[in-house]
């Protein structure tokens, strides 16, 4: 059944016309807000034509079939996110003393801070769901052959961004210096001295000395927030720079629609 | 005349037609500013650059200290069986920097190595070969036994069993003239007991492992 137009409201309740010549006299504050917005982003966008950035980064066209999986990206960079932020915070109480020092902050973070504990578990847990996702979103990749030209490039950026992740992992476990960090570092470096000629090099500048010490401690901890973040910064922009300019590939289910002139010429 | 056989152009003179070149001009100021500009930058990043890496790159190659440390009287051991002591690796880190070191006098009977003659007592690392664990000796088996991977190694301290590629590490050891045994500083032996200059768990000093797993350039064997 066709729907009726709305009847006219009543000439008391409606808006006067504006008065020629004087456009906003009547407009609500809601206008001027409207108003000043636009002028602020014609001010911005008049120095630095951001705005067709903007467009071009956000208004692409995607391909048909395109579904939750091609999220996992996204959720790993703001899985990323969170950690920054978490870490920021936690950086504010975190003292990298190995003498005692930085097991006591983080015992003072979690047990006397307001929301510390939390901050703390998001970081903790957070840094796994990233490893989590990291892997989810490189099998996505991987599976559906979004990695083949002229996609190559990045996938390898993915790759270093993984292999940054795990660094942030490494370095992270470290910090609480309690015994399993302690103990799982040892390991680790260890892992990393097995390899032949430049493997006892490699940890000799991981340990700082020739054992875990304090000097340790301050490195994996100016590695673990200043030297990585940055470049897993970096390489998130040149990743999502890539995705913008060659677009996303079709789930390998979608079947490519046959021309115009293909189907006249079959039917 | 082919035209090979021309003289050949130079690539920045006159006759290339570049702006403000002069005839037989080498380099044109434009190419000149272009490298000194980009020199002028190179210099200046590798003069921040460079210490920076040096900085870092630093404690490689800086000396251990030798340090001796008294663990306990002579009659607190015995040639039969191990007494656990603390020794301190690193001062300054509190307790992070101790470690705990099995001491056993030499005894002829068992000791019958010939590198090791020297050497008054026993001193092994609890340092696990394989990972860096920590290995605990296991009196009623006669073995030292590492929690992480199950590595196990005899009462000289080779490995047995697991995945360690090299006996446990060793301590040196002398007696001060107060009578008291004295630990210095660690150092690594291969499956025949040999001495080497300490290494890194997980790496092997026999036959080619000794030069594919070189030891810091600052420790020294003694």
């Amino acid at each position: 059944m066709p729907k009726l137009p709305a009847p006219p409201m009543p000439s008391a309740l409606q808006a006067p016309p504006p008065r020629p010549g004087d456009p906003d006299a009547k407009a609500a504050p809601v206008d001027h807000a409207v108003t000043a917005g636009h002028t602020v982003v014609d001010w911005v966008d008049e120095r630095t034509s951001m705005s067709g950035a903007a467009r071009w980064l956000m208004f692409r066209k995607v391909p048909k079939g395109t579904n939750w999986f091609y999220t996992l990206g996204s959720a790993t960079m703001f899985a990323f996110l969170s950690q920054a932020v978490t870490g920021v915070f936690l950086a504010m109480y975190y003292q990298p003393d190995a003498n005692g020092g930085a097991y006591e902050s983080l015992r003072h973070v979690t047990n006397e801070v307001f929301l510390g504990q939390f901050v703390r578990s998001m970081h903790k847990w957070g840094a796994s769901v990233m490893v989590v996702l990291v892997f989810l979103h490189m099998g996505r990749t991987f599976f559906w052959g979004a990695y083949k030209y002229p996609r190559e490039l990045n996938w390898v950026i993915g790759v270093v961004l993984l292999i940054l992740t795990m660094v942030m992992s490494f370095t992270g476990y470290l910090l609480p210096f309690d015994e399993r960090a302690y103990w799982a570092t040892t390991v680790g470096i260890n892992i990393n001295g097995t390899g032949p000629l430049i493997g006892p090099y490699l940890s000799d500048f991981l340990l700082g000395g020739p054992e875990i010490g304090a000097t340790t401690l301050s490195r994996f901890y100016a590695i673990h927030m200043l030297i990585v973040p940055g470049a897993i910064a970096a390489l998130i922009g040149a990743h999502l720079y890539l995705v913008a300019k060659l677009g996303t590939t079709a789930p390998p289910w979608s079947k490519a629609e046959k021309s115009e002139e293909l189907r006249e010429a079959e039917a | 005349m082919p035209a090979r056989h021309a003289k050949s152009k130079s690539p920045y003179t006159l006759d290339r037609e570049y702006p403000g070149a002069f005839e037989g001009e080498t380099v044109t100021r434009r190419r000149f500013m272009t490298v000194g500009g980009q020199a002028a930058g190179g210099i200046a990043a590798a003069s921040f650059l460079l210490p920076a890496l040096g900085f870092a790159v630093g404690p490689i190659f800086k000396g251990t200290p030798v340090r001796w440390e008294s663990v306990g009287p002579e009659d607190m051991f015995n040639e039969d069986n191990y007494i656990p002591v603390i020794l301190t690796l690193d001062p300054t880190i509190g307790e992070a920097g101790k470690t705990t070191v099995y001491v056993r006098k030499k005894n002829l009977a068992i000791d019958t190595d010939p590198y090791d003659k020297t050497t008054p007592y026993i001193a092994i690392s609890t340092r696990c070969a394989h990972l860096g664990c920590p290995v605990r000796w296991v009196d009623a088996a006669e073995r030292f036994i590492c929690p992480c991977h199950g590595g196990v190694y005899d009462l000289l301290g080779r490995p047995v069993s697991g995945p360690p590629v090299r006996p446990l590490d060793r301590f040196y050891s002398r007696v001060n003239k107060a009578g008291e045994v004295e630990l210095g500083p660690r150092f690594s032996v291969n499956s025949e007991l040999r001495r080497f200059s300490p290494r890194y768990p997980g790496e092997t000093v026999d036959g080619i492992g000794q030069y594919l797993y070189p030891s810091r350039p600052g420790a020294q064997k003694l």
